[in-house]
This record gives C-alpha cells, structure tokens and sequence, in this order.
C-alpha cells in the first residue's frame, strides 16, 4: 500500500479500539446509495520505478529548444543551491506559519523577502506573495479601488501592459463593477503618452496601472505618467519586472511623490520556465495602504524574554478572521516559490542581479541589431527597450517560427494572438543565458529562412 | 540573525556572475537607478549556511507529527518532486507550441480526466491555483451560469456557520452578499435554516463536506433538493474530500460545481504557504463557464483550450495557465496510487481520525461530536480543561510543540469553544499516533498540576511565545539598511 504504513496488525488492534468490525463500516454516516464502489475507470497504481520510466519518456519527448521568447516568463541562469534549500523538507514540507514559534525559519526568510522586494521597489511595505504577476494586478486594481475615496470604479490600463494580465484582471474584478479602461499606446514609440491620458482624465478612474519595462519590452516615460496620475488624485500602480529594477529607476522614485502600489511576477528571480508555473505574484505599497493590502504579511517582533522573532499580522485585514469583509479571498499562495527567490537574490547580490540585467540588455541589444540587418527584418519601436525588442518580418510569422523550431530554436512571441495591428511582428528577448553563439545561429538561420520564402514565395492561390 | 546581517561590502558570491556585459549606454541616465538596491552581500556559503540554518526552525511533515486539521498534512512522496523537476519539464516555455509539449500535456490530460473520474464531475479544469482560487472560479462559473439565463435577481450565497473564511470572502469577491446559516446540535447543516434562508434571491450553496466539524452530512440529499428546488445550485468545497476517495463523489452527491486542493488530497508540498493547486469540476450545465486554459485531446494531440474554443468562459485565472509544476506532482502521485490507492487513502484517513478519537476519548479528552462518526478528523474540545485550570487551547498547542509535534488546528471552526481539529491523515503510523496520544495527555496533566508551565509554553523553540500585538501595533516589515 504505497504511502500507508498499517499492517494488518495495526488495522486489526486500531478496528478493535474504535468498536467497529471493518474498515467499510467506518463509512456508515454516508447515505448508502450514494456510495460508490471504487474508482474503476482509474489505472492501476505504478511503482516508483514504472512512474519514473514513464515520467522520463513523456519529458524526453519534449526535446530541448534555444528559447529567444519571454513574454512575461524568462529563462535565467537560477545557482544550484536555490532548489536544493528549497526542497529541503524544512521549507517544502511545512504548511502556512500559523504556529510561529514552530515557524520561525518560513517567517525569517518570508520578512527577509519583504525586506529585499521593498528595497528593490523603493517602497514602504511588501506582501508573502501572491499567485502570479497578473493576479497580483488584478489584486493592485481592486485595492486602489477600494482606497479611493471617491468611491471611483475605472482603471486606467496602458495596452501596453502585457495583455495576458489585463485579462485575468478584467475576469477578477469585472464581478465588482470594475471597468478597466485602456489607454492606446503611441505607434511610433511603442508607449503611452500624456497627452493620449489627457482625454481620459474626466473618465472617472481610480488609478492608472504603469508597466516597466512594458509588453514590448519598451522603457515607458513613468515620471510622466505617475505625475499625470497623481494630479489627477489617482493612485499610481507600477506593473514590474523585478530583475530589471536592479538596474532601473525603482517605483518609490517615479515622478515627484513616486507609484503608490507596485506589483508583478517573481518568475525571473530564480523560479524555472516550468511551462507557466508555479511562478509567484509580488506586491509592495506606500505604508499608507497597508491595512488594504491582500494575503499575507510578516511582521518582526519580540518573544516574552525581548528575543526577536517573526509572525504573519495585520491578520484582520484576512478571509480566516474578516470572512466577508476580507481585502481578498486568498489564503494559500506562492511561499516555496519566494523561498527560491530570496534565496537567489541574496545568492546574486545587488552587483549579480545588476550584471544579470546588463547581461540580459546588452544581449538583446546585440540580437536586436543582428536581426535587424537582415533583409526583411525591421525594428518597429524607436524607443529604449530593457530586454525585449519587437520586430516586424516581410513574411508570416508563423511560419518563420515553424521554420525556426525545425532547427530547435523558438524565435519569439508571434503578437498577432494580441495585437491584430502588430499581425506581422515578433517579441525577441536574449536574456544572460544566451551565448554570442546562439545569437549567430538565430541571426543565420533567419536570414536564411527569409531569404528563402524570397527566392521561392509559397503559392498564394491555387487555380 | 538576518541575510543583511552577514553583508559585507564588496563580498559576493563569484560563481554566480554572468560575463561581464557592456554598460547600458543606450539607455538615457535618469531611466536607470541611482544607488543599488538593499540586497545582502554575501558569499554563496554565507547563504547555504543561513538558510539551511533557518529550514532546522521550522516544523514540517518531514521532521515532525503535524496533524492540522482541514489542512490534510501527509507525507510528499521525494518523487511527484524529483519527476516534476525533470529538466525538460523545467526549461520548457509556457508560450512555447503544443507541439513541443506533447509529453507534458500528456501528463496533464491524464491528471484532468482522473480528477473527473475521482469526483464524479462531467469536467474539470486546472487552471485556479489554490483552493481560494479554485473557490473564485466556482463562485464566478455560478454567477456566470444565472446571468445567462437572465436571472440578475440571485445576489447572494448561502454558507454555513461552519465554513472557512474563503467561502464568504470568495463569494464577496464575486460581488454576492453572503447568508450564514447555523449548524445543527449534531454538527449538521441545520435544515430548517436552509430551507428558510432559500429563495428567488439564492445564487448557491457553498458546503464543505465532511464539514469541518469533521462529520459527514447525512442530510446532503435533502440539502440538495432544496437548494435546487430554490433555483440555487450547489458547490463543494473539496477542503476534506482525503475523506472520501474512492468512497462517495461529490458528483454523484449532486454538487454543479467543486474544487479540489490538489495540495491536500494530492499530497503536493504545502511550502510554507503554497504553491498549491486548486481544480474545479463542473456539472454538464456549467462546462461552458469553465476556466482557461484546459487540456484538450484531438485524435490524440493534447492543446490547450484558449478563449476562441470557449467564447463563455468565465475567462483566465492566470498569465500562463496554472501551476504546472503542482499539476506534474498530482500527476505523480496519481499515478502511482491508481484506484485502488486512491480508495485507500480515505480508508486509512478515516481509520486513522476514528482511532486518534477514540484513543483520546478513552485518554478522558472530550469530543466535541461523540455521538458521530468521524470523518478524516475530528474536534477535541478544551473547554472543561479552561475552564479548571486556565490553560486554553492555544496554551495547550503550544506545549504539545514542545513535546515534538505539530499543534492541531485551534479555534476553529469557531462554533466549538476551545477547540482543537485534529487531522492525522493516512501516512501516519498507530505508533505516531500512540505517542501523540501520550503528548496530549501529558500536556493535560501539566495544565492541572504546573499551569504556569503551559500558559508560557513553549519553552524548547527557537523562540518563545511571540508578542502579536507588537507585531501589528509597531509594524515592522521590512529590514531597512542603517
């Protein structure tokens, strides 16, 4: 019995002490003909070994691909000690630190994370985390929305903000009457513009979200676009890369009084590519706004000999003591997740996260202008990038990235999904992972791919 | 002492520094920061050493007896990780093509149609990441269901007395208001209450069952019809569904809409607060509300399902799709357990729960349900115990930590006064559970003898009881440099 210890025994001495004559007659609350018998249309269980053979095929099937996409999930080098702490059992195996004092080492590193993601933010306050970086704005908006004072119920949000986290914002807080609006992004430069917000500034909105870098990749003007807000008594909600913070502005700075609410996904901080997840939301915040923050916060205190020592608070403001009237229904979140992250931007430091994000910028700078001297290959925003660029191709990007992961290279993000006016370009991102190397076979094979379709186009019409 | 606290200016950790790059000149000055961010220079030993340092204070199922109830705390076979961790499951990209991913969704197929046939549901969807969430994306299929018909005038959800907090946050969430309803002497969803409580303006029924007072309802069949008689539909909250496996599906209890926490019933880590995964199972008339994305299986080729296939989907839960890494784990353990595993787990949950209850009543602990059969956990209340000798059940926790076990649940549900809720799940042997046996009534025996002993408890922690007041008085969340 695979994970079951009893012997028979045991099932015999345990029956005998709890007075029932088998194991069938432990059900006998539950109305009979709902009982079913069994679960026949499940396999029958595999041994460690079988599930392995098995598990170790499936995964081989998958190959290996060169991946120049992002997107929102970026391949990084992660050290060797983050996943082999994390699986300890210590951390991966204890559940929410609701007994602190049996909970102490979750507690210390998840108030060490909040320590490093407010210095990263330049804010006051963080949170334990959330599921990803799009619930985590989805979580941004409904908590602006419940500071205004006006009572406002609009959201201004760039579509320039990846559109992946506009839709699960818009299904999360469309229940509540919240109406995100969007703000069209300036074609030239590939990001928002105040004058664009200036006919949206009587909409009635309680914030306005502020991606960084955005979708594209692109630098977006924050000081602008925070000042613009905040003059017209919005609230600020930056929407980060938090790899890139170690070499850009931080929120806290943006504008004269910097964002108020700054969230987005941990992913690149030592979290695996993992096919989408689990990955983990951050959130951090103006001290003013700590009471509506949501999930959970751990705060430093002391023991009854003065000892410091750590424990979740603010509790009030959680679905276990508000119920109803909690900031937000979650409970369980991302905690493994953030203990690889602490633990991988304490391994980097502030130098290592730094080189990283030089390392990340400058390769895709180098890709940007290898492709970008291809024949049929087009940079399509004039603007600063942090470490994704977009490209417009002469010939269908689909079949471009067909033709590209026939040679084991996934070229990038084909934007039509998203953006039926970009239906011709791609988002490239070369993060430190990529060698000079992998940049010249991606620069050889596409130009090769290109000039191909050029010499003998596919036959637009049969006859 | 804290990571920032063994910082060194100039020290780092050497290995991990990519080649040096070219400076960003290309991006203009005042985009770029200032002063570097606060994050601890250290070398890689530094943090080896401080965080395996920091894992040996904490309990965990691998280390300790941790017999939370409602939170399902069994052993995580060491392979549903190493398997899931396999290095092209690790590196593949979520937005890379199904092609590329034919192995993976496989594996996902599997796990979404066992998970159909284990709670009897028409289909499922793994897109919700956590029970609260799988919560949400019920709630949202529920409201989702009556707007189409029209029917604007259903605002509010009914939940019992007895239910986590998630429900009634989950169902505020989803813009209903909420409608408590009380429990019966016997633990039971009082019938009365419902049938009252029910009508033109009832959305659904948010039920936990076995409840968290770790019974059975025996009236389900009854619940259902008047929900439903109402109009109403019915969600199961899949938070004790270990309980049941292989016994009874919430299907065939009539439930339209569930969720499963595939970090219970699964046996995927809990991590100290996730990530855990949260499944939800529809009823035929609910399918097309599901949440994106869901595998799809065509003559043999596994997709997701994206917007386009489900134009009435309540729509996606996440940027790319759930945690997957959670899924692959369930999928390891499913496959290992298979059918007949599964039906053990129950068997053994229960097996375990009704001997710990047992052993401990006979030990003179007061049940709070004797009269009834326990589920996969039970309630010990302490209310006698306080009222004796002052020690409370939070006290008495924190002594049995001392004794080198997890503390149960205490105070809640929060119907029973001084609780405890004790679930022992089915890993735990009749030894372990003997020797908790003995923990409690040691414990007890301190509380009439040295009082005292338990109110300050613990004393062999790495830290003794912790100040909560200060922590929320005087906030301090963050390590700022000096």
């Amino acid at each position: 019995m695979p994970f079951i210890p009893h012997t028979q025994a045991d099932i015999d001495a345990m029956l005998a002490s709890i007075g029932a004559p088998s194991l069938d007659a432990l059900f006998d609350e539950i109305p009979a003909e709902l009982m079913c018998a069994g679960l026949p249309g499940l396999p029958d269980g595999l041994s460690e070994m079988a599930v392995t053979r098995l598990a170790q095929e499936r995964a081989g099937r998958d190959g290996h691909y060169t991946c120049f996409v992002g997107a929102g999930a970026y391949e990084h080098h992660i050290p060797a000690a983050v996943w082999q702490i994390v699986t300890r059992g210590e951390f991966y195996s204890a559940y929410t630190p609701y007994q602190a004092e049996a909970s102490q080492g979750t507690l210390q590193l998840l108030y060490e994370f909040q320590s490093m993601m407010v210095g990263l933010t330049g804010l006051d306050i963080a949170n334990a985390s959330l599921y990803d970086g799009a619930t985590a704005l989805a979580e941004a908006v409904l908590m602006a929305v419940r500071a205004d004072k006006a009572g406002r119920r609009r959201v201004l949000v760039p579509a320039s903000v990846h559109p992946r986290y506009v839709a699960v914002a818009r299904a999360t807080v469309r229940h509540q009457g919240i109406e995100l609006v969007s703000v069209p992004w300036c074609p030239q430069h590939g990001h928002t513009r105040v004058e664009t917000l200036d006919a949206l500034a009587a909409s009635g909105a309680a914030a306005l979200v502020v991606p960084q870098p955005n979708f594209f990749g692109v630098l977006e003007p924050v000081d602008a676009l925070v000042d613009w807000a905040h003059a017209q008594g919005m609230l600020a909600i930056a929407v980060v890369n938090p790899l890139a913070l170690a070499l850009l502005r931080p929120p806290g700075e943006w504008g004269g009084r910097g964002a108020d609410i700054c969230v987005g996904d941990g992913q690149p901080l030592g979290v695996p590519l993992s096919s989408g997840g689990p990955y983990f939301g951050f959130m951090t915040a103006r001290q003013a706004l700590a009471r509506q923050m949501p999930g959970r916060i751990v705060g430093r205190t002391v023991d009854f000999d003065g000892r410091p020592g750590y424990a979740l608070t603010l509790q009030a403001r959680e679905q276990h003591i508000r119920r109803s009237k909690a900031t937000s229904n979650i409970c369980t979140n991302q905690g493994l997740l953030v203990t690889a992250a602490t633990i991988h931007m304490a391994l980097l430091g502030p130098q290592g996260l730094k080189d990283v994000a030089l390392a990340s910028h400058a390769n895709t700078r180098a890709l940007g202008e290898r492709l970008a001297a291809i024949d049929g290959v087009q940079r399509v925003f004039a603007a600063p990038f942090f470490h994704e660029l977009v490209l417009r191709l002469s010939a269908p990007v689909d079949d471009v990235l067909r033709a590209l992961r026939a040679q084991g290279i996934l070229g990038g993000y084909a934007l039509a999904r998203d953006y039926p006016g970009l239906a011709d370009c791609l988002l490239v991102c070369a993060t430190e992972t990529r060698s000079e190397q992998d940049i010249d076979t991606y620069a050889q094979q596409l130009a090769r791919i290109l000039s191909r379709r050029r010499e003998a186009p596919p036959c637009a019409y049969k006859s | 002492m804290l990571i920032f606290e063994h910082a060194q200016a100039g020290r780092r950790a050497h290995a991990q520094a990519p080649q040096a790059a070219a400076p960003a000149d290309d991006l203009p000055a005042d985009a770029l920061r200032r002063i570097a961010p606060p994050l601890p220079e250290v070398s890689e030993l530094d943090v080896v050493r401080h965080y395996t340092g920091l894992s040996r204070k904490n309990f965990s199922i691998d280390t300790q007896f941790y017999p939370l109830g409602s939170c399902t705390m069994k052993y995580n076979p060491r392979a549903c990780n190493s398997l899931a961790m396999l290095p092209q499951f690790l590196a593949r990209h979520p937005l890379a093509d199904a092609d590329s991913g034919q192995g993976f969704l496989a594996c996902l197929h599997e796990l979404q149609e066992m998970l159909k046939e284990v709670t009897g549901m028409a289909a499922v969807s793994m897109a919700p990441m956590a029970g609260a969430h799988g919560e949400f994306a019920g709630v949202a299929m529920i409201r989702a269901y009556h707007d189409a018909r029209g029917d604007g005038a259903r605002r509010e959800i009914i939940v019992p007395d007895a239910a986590h907090g998630t429900n009634p946050a989950t169902a505020t969430m989803c813009g209903y208001t909420v409608r408590e309803i009380p429990t019966d002497r016997d633990g039971n969803v009082d019938l009365a209450a419902l049938a009252a409580a029910v009508g033109p303006h009832t959305a659904g029924l948010m039920l936990t069952n076995p409840s968290t007072l770790g019974v059975f309802e025996p009236g389900i069949v009854e619940i259902q019809r008047i929900v439903h008689a109402a109009g109403g539909l019915t969600y199961y909250d899949g938070a004790n569904l270990n309980a049941i496996l292989g016994r009874v599906r919430p299907g065939d209890m009539g439930f339209d809409v569930i969720h499963m926490n595939l970090h219970k019933t699964f046996s995927t880590p809990h991590g100290g607060g996730g990530p855990g995964a949260g499944p939800v199972g529809v009823s035929e008339r609910l399918r097309p509300y599901l949440p994106i994305p869901y595998v799809l299986e065509e003559r043999g080729a596994f997709r997701w399902a994206e917007e386009a296939d489900c134009p009435d989907s309540i729509g996606r839960m996440s940027a790319f799709g759930g945690n997957m890494g959670v899924l692959l784990r369930a999928w390891v353990y499913a496959r290992m357990l298979g059918g007949a595993g599964m039906r053990r787990v129950a068997d053994f949950a229960t097996l375990n729960a009704n001997y710990l209850a047992a052993e401990l009543a006979r030990a003179g602990f007061e049940l709070a349900y004797p009269r009834r059969r326990a589920s996969h956990e039970f309630i010990v209340t302490l209310k006698k115990l306080k009222e004796q000798t002052g020690v409370s059940a939070m006290d008495f926790a924190k002594r049995l930590l001392d004794y080198g076990f997890h503390a149960p649940t205490t105070y809640f549900p929060l119907l029973v006064p001084e609780c405890l809720l004790i679930e022992p799940t089915e890993t735990e042997s009749r030894q372990t559970l003997d020797a908790f046996v003995r923990a409690m009534v040691a414990v007890r025996r301190e509380a009439e003898s040295q009082p005292e002993r338990v109110k300050t408890a613990p004393h062999k922690l790495p830290v003794r009881r912790l100040d909560d007041v200060k922590a929320a008085r005087e906030l301090d969340l963050a390590w700022k440099p000096a």
